[in-house]
């Protein structure tokens, strides 16, 4: 089914040191088919990259792994810990991994800084004066200090997915998840986001990106996958997929990138 | 225009007389301003629970899967059935049914089977009014709360709720004043509220002057309650807006 792509995979798997391991992941909404068996491990410290067509599943992926929608078939496992499984705590597994969306999601009714304390207050039980010190130190590191009393709604969109990073980063996850985190920002907002996710990828954190920026894909990288048909077709380094895509469907992919403008 | 009709209509002098009489009105005020503040009160009683019991009724609603498919058909059962029963029969059965039972530790107050049957009835529609500003709260929010890892309660009361609430005041205030209005139907199980009150002052005179008084004092709540909502809504806004400016 998938080929290759598997026992890269599963061979891979043998190591204790794999953040994320997909096996075999099917997921479908109704009769459409999205993830028809995806094998994928990310290495600690790994920042992997998903590429590919827009409705080729990234998306989709990206939330399985968050458990935000249940997959059909397959395993996932998280730092050695199935998350699949039946009995498995949800909100335990979703506390060890940060997820940020396209579309920000920050709390309207909320400042800035309760944003980003909601979840250590709630979920891990830090007294409040404790999450303030936590979270503040973060706005510091992040520049975004003089915000902290603000609603969301005064912010530019650069602001808010900053924040929203955040507001992720507040969990201390072991692994971060990026769903194209800078497709709503006007271009001159892009790149504030983009350092941002470079001092991550610096600092070591573990990260699953999908993203349309083929750039800065290529820069920050250690894998890129693209996804086709449900089924990671072919990956590798940055510099093997777009100087020497093997497949011809990621050829036609990045020829239409190369054609827009966009690589 | 209506006015002008109204006034140049032959039986106006003698509904003029019956209904506008200064010294009736004066004599009658007191009286059912007493009574009012009962109404007043069976108001603030049933408002507490309505609030709550409603809300309750909307989470069961919202609650997802097939696990939760009694709790939600429950919910939608009570709904349906108290919103589809006239106010006044509930009341009635309520009122004069429950003390007939003669059961020993139900309560034999008349106010209190009132109390419980406007709960009943105004729970259903509030509990609606909740839904309805639980689903405009876009998915993607509670999404995100369960994304950082908050239980599916938690993020209902931190994430949705808030929000939800906030969008249905004004709703929420339109049901106060029905509710308000019909405080007057607990008068039918023998209750001296303003309503009663101002009947039994009709009855020694003959004059309704008292029925006027007793309009003008529901008019007299309900238009501070309109302007409280108002300032909420006015508030909410400008604090949102404020705190973005000077941050
Ligand atoms: N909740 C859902 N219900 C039904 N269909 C869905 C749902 N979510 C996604 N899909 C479908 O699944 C397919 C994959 O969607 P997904 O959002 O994962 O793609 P994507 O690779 O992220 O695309 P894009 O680059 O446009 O973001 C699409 O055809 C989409 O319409
Ligand atoms: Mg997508």
């Amino acid at each position: 089914m998938s080929g290759t792509d598997g026992v890269v995979a599963s061979g891979r798997a043998a190591a204790p040191a794999d953040a994320l391991r997909l096996e075999g992941v099917h997921k479908s909404f109704g009769r459409l088919e999205v993830l028809r068996g995806i094998d994928l491990a990310v290495a600690e410290h790994e920042v992997v990259c998903l590429i590919g067509s827009s409705g080729s599943g990234k998306s989709t992926l990206l939330r399985c792994v968050n458990l935000l929608e249940p997959i059909d078939a397959g395993r996932i496992h998280v730092l050695g810990t199935e998350i699949t499984g039946r009995g498995v705590d949800v909100d335990s597994v979703r506390r060890r991994i940060g997820i940020v969306f396209q579309s920000f999601n920050l709390f309207p009714h909320m400042t800035v800084l309760r944003n980003v304390t909601l979840a250590p207050r709630k979920v891990l039980g830090l007294p409040a004066a404790e999450a303030d010190a936590r979270c503040e130190e973060l706005l510091v590191r992040f520049g975004l200090a003089d915000k902290r009393d603000w609603f969301p709604d005064r912010l530019s969109g650069g602001q808010q997915q900053r924040v929203a990073i955040v507001r992720a980063l507040a969990m201390q996850p072991e692994l971060l998840l990026l769903d194209e985190i800078t497709s709503a920002l006007d271009p001159e907002l892009v790149s504030e986001v983009l350092d941002v996710i470079r001092e991550l990828a610096a600092g070591g954190m573990t990260m699953v990106l999908a993203t349309h920026e083929m750039g800065f894909a290529r820069e920050i990288a250690s894998r890129v996958c693209f996804l086709d048909g449900g089924l990671v077709l072919e990956q590798g380094s940055p510099a093997q997929i777009f100087a020497d895509p093997q497949e011809e469907r990621t050829r036609q992919f990045l020829k239409r990138i190369v054609d827009a403008g966009r690589l | 225009m209506i006015v002008v009709v109204i006034v140049n209509s032959p039986g106006w002098p003698a509904v003029r007389r019956a209904f506008f009489d200064g010294h009736e009105f004066t004599s009658s005020l007191p009286e059912i301003s007493r009574a009012f503040l009962t109404n007043v009160e069976i108001f603030c009683i049933a408002e507490g629970f309505i609030l709550v019991v409603g809300l309750a009724i909307a989470v069961m609603r919202s609650l997802p899967g097939p696990v939760f498919f009694p709790i939600r058909a429950l919910a939608i059962l009570y709904a349906d059935i108290f919103r589809g029963i006239p106010t006044i029969l509930v009341i009635y059965i309520l009122g004069f049914g429950a003390p007939a039972l003669q059961l020993s530790w139900l309560p034999t107050s008349t106010v209190v089977w009132g109390i419980v049957g406007l709960v009943l009835i105004y729970s259903a529609y509030v509990s609606e009014v909740y839904r309805a500003g639980i689903d405009s709260v876009h998915p993607s929010q509670d999404a995100a709360a369960r994304s950082l890892g908050l239980s599916r309660s938690q993020s209902m009361r931190h994430v949705v709720l808030p929000q939800a609430v906030r969008r249905v005041v004004p709703p929420l205030l339109n049901d106060f004043i029905g509710l308000q209005k019909d405080t007057a139907l607990i008068a039918l199980l023998g209750t001296v509220e303003a309503f009663r009150q101002s009947q039994i002052d009709v009855a020694a005179t003959f004059n309704f002057t008292p029925y006027l008084a007793t309009a003008l004092l529901f008019v007299a709540i309900t238009i501070p309650l309109a302007r409280f909502t108002d300032w909420l809504l006015n508030r909410d806004r400008r604090r949102r807006q404020s705190a973005g400016a000077l941050g």
